[in-house]
């Protein structure tokens, strides 16, 4: 990374970790809805960006997460974060491990649709198996249940929220910062490079002894990890988990998040998520009909900046500094 | 002594005889040609011994092993590998990253997901040493979509070399080329694959080139050889001159 990238980072990073001191509650759970999403988007781009599969399938992956949460909650009497991250990774990764074994062996179209009806099929499972689930009606994840740090962190009492929401901001912060810094490194790494590759040509890579499905699998897997992480911290803060964490339109924002940030920029997904989140809250607030008003982004978007709002800054960026260059050179 | 031997190897589309029973043989340290005309079953030979095509019938051997039923990465590790008539690149990534990743394949490092790839000094190192030899060196940070054509195909043959195999099909790297990057495209391959050792087949049209770079040519027409042996034997072949190059001796 460049110093004048790193500059950016350290100057993002200063600012979220002030962020609770002068944004007030509501703002910071706000913030941190946006930042747990971004883990969904991250683990997606994996797919999208670097491997060139469009997956319309993960909703399973972040309802895993959010379940397994509600599920050792509920039934196991588990009320420790380390815990549920520790269940919810295991859970979303072997789910993962089985649907990247049908899925992977396929592209475009067919994996698309395919990751779409599997997702769908948990979907299911949640609103039926209702005596185990809730069904319709779903789990409560209160976070007066919850506990950080291996139990050193606690939420009782009448200012429980408050002191909930600055504790769990700053605990999603520093995964967040993982999970970016995990990610980065993987999608420069000799895999990510090799995922980039099967992308752009899947028969050059093959004659580079490259097994293309073992690296579309693996992706798989990583990809939901990483989502079924953002659901596991998604839950506490939702309060609820229902089966809509497991329907299509989930799948359908995951993808929204990649397209309005940029899915061939690494921040463009992070960005698009933290967007998207504010997009939906605000549009929500100020119109009954919020779904026009994503619906007419979209195709803003796919309109005039296909290469969404991170991508099209930085090709802004290229051209005027080339503009400069050629003006004093 | 042979490295590679095909026996009666066949393969039909329908009516048409692509490959039909060829009994083909590369010596080792070879640079050896595969001319003919359009639809001979040059490229199909090439694509059934890198098994990019399965045969109907037929032994493919690369020293004393068959390889007829291993598949594309078992065969790349039993020495074989290739470049292909239409330039095959990872567009979007460096000059640079095309043949690193090459050489990550090669040494089994594809698969390390916690390293940076930029920081593996040893493949940095020869990815550009390689760029070098092959004169794009100046173009190593470049996305490989920006390259020109020249450059394209000399890009194509350095990713397959960098493989290191002990058997590297050219399949037509001139075509698309001016003539003068033509000369220039096979100096630089020739020197290269001489220069490692390497034996190498190339697929090519232009006989001026074949006869100048060739230790070795073979024709074939309508799936069969129909002539093989060294530049001026072929040049006098009156078969050749009659079916390739449609004129008498």
């Amino acid at each position: 990374m460049s110093r004048r990238g790193l500059g950016g980072v350290a100057a993002v990073l200063a600012l979220l970790l002030v962020f609770p001191f002068f944004a007030g509650t509501y703002q910071t759970q706000l913030l941190m809805y946006g930042l747990t999403l971004a883990i969904a988007a991250l683990g997606f781009n994996l797919l999208l960006g670097y491997t060139g599969l469009l997956s319309f399938g993960h909703s399973a992956f972040l309802g895993t997460g959010a379940y397994t949460v509600a599920l050792m909650m509920r039934y196991l009497g588990v009320s420790s974060l380390e815990l549920f991250i520790l269940g919810g990774v295991i859970c979303s990764a072997a789910l993962a491990a089985l649907l990247g074994v049908v899925c992977v062996r396929h592209t475009r179209i067919f994996f698309a649709i395919l990751t779409l009806a599997l997702s769908q099929v948990l979907w299911t499972l949640a609103y039926k198996f209702f005596w185990i689930t809730g069904g319709t009606d779903g789990l409560r994840v209160p976070f007066s249940q919850l506990t950080l740090l291996g139990g050193l962190v606690s939420f009782p009492g009448a200012d429980a929220f408050a002191k909930f929401i600055t504790y769990y901001y700053y605990y999603v912060l520093v995964v967040f910062c993982a999970c970016t810094a995990l990610m980065w490194l993987i999608v420069h790494s000799p895999f990510g490079k090799t995922l980039q590759a099967i992308r752009d040509n899947e028969t050059r890579a093959r004659f580079l002894g490259v097994r293309i499905w073992r690296y579309r699998w693996l992706a798989f897997v990583v990809s939901g990890i990483f989502t079924g992480l953002a659901g596991i911290l998604w839950v506490p803060l939702n309060g609820l988990v229902t089966p809509d964490v497991l329907y299509w339109p989930q799948s359908g924002k995951i993808v929204f998040f990649a397209v309005l940030g940029g899915f061939r920029n690494f921040a463009g997904p992070i960005v698009g998520a933290v967007i998207f989140n504010y997009l939906e809250v605000y549009a929500v607030a100020v119109t009954q009909y919020w779904q026009i008003t994503l619906g007419l982004v979209l195709i803003a978007l796919v309109t005039f900046l296909p290469a969404g709002i991170v991508g099209s800054a930085v090709r802004l960026g290229g051209r005027l500094k080339k503009k400069g260059s050629e003006q004093f050179p | 002594m042979s490295l590679l031997r095909t026996e009666k190897l066949k393969k039909h589309f329908g009516e048409t005889r692509a490959v039909d029973g060829v009994d083909f043989t590369v010596n080792e340290g070879e640079f050896l040609s595969l001319v003919g005309t359009n639809g001979a079953g040059k490229t199909t030979l090439v694509n059934l011994i890198s098994a990019f095509l399965l045969p109907d019938s037929g032994r493919i051997f690369i020293g004393d092993r068959d390889i007829t039923h291993a598949s594309v990465d078992e065969r790349i590790h039993s020495g074989i590998a290739r470049s292909f008539q239409l330039v095959n690149l990872f567009d979007d990534l460096s000059v640079l990253d095309n043949v690193a990743l090459s050489i990550f394949a090669r040494e089994g490092k594809t698969k390390r997901i916690f390293a940076l790839a930029d920081r593996d000094a040893a493949v940095a190192q020869e990815a550009s040493g390689l760029l070098e030899q092959f004169g794009i060196g100046g173009k190593a940070q470049a996305a490989a979509r920006d390259l020109a054509q020249g450059e394209r195909k000399l890009l194509d043959v350095a990713i397959a070399y960098a493989l290191r195999p002990k058997l590297l099909f050219l399949d037509e790297p001139t075509s698309g080329v001016s003539t003068r990057d033509k000369a220039q495209i096979m100096d630089t391959v020739s020197s290269v694959v001489r220069g490692g050792g390497i034996t190498a087949v190339v697929i090519e049209h232009d006989m001026d080139v074949v006869f100048k770079y060739s230790d070795r040519v073979v024709v074939m027409h309508e799936g069969r050889f129909l002539a093989d042996g060294p530049p001026e034997e072929i040049r006098r072949n009156s078969d050749v001159a009659k079916y390739l190059l449609g004129t008498d001796v």
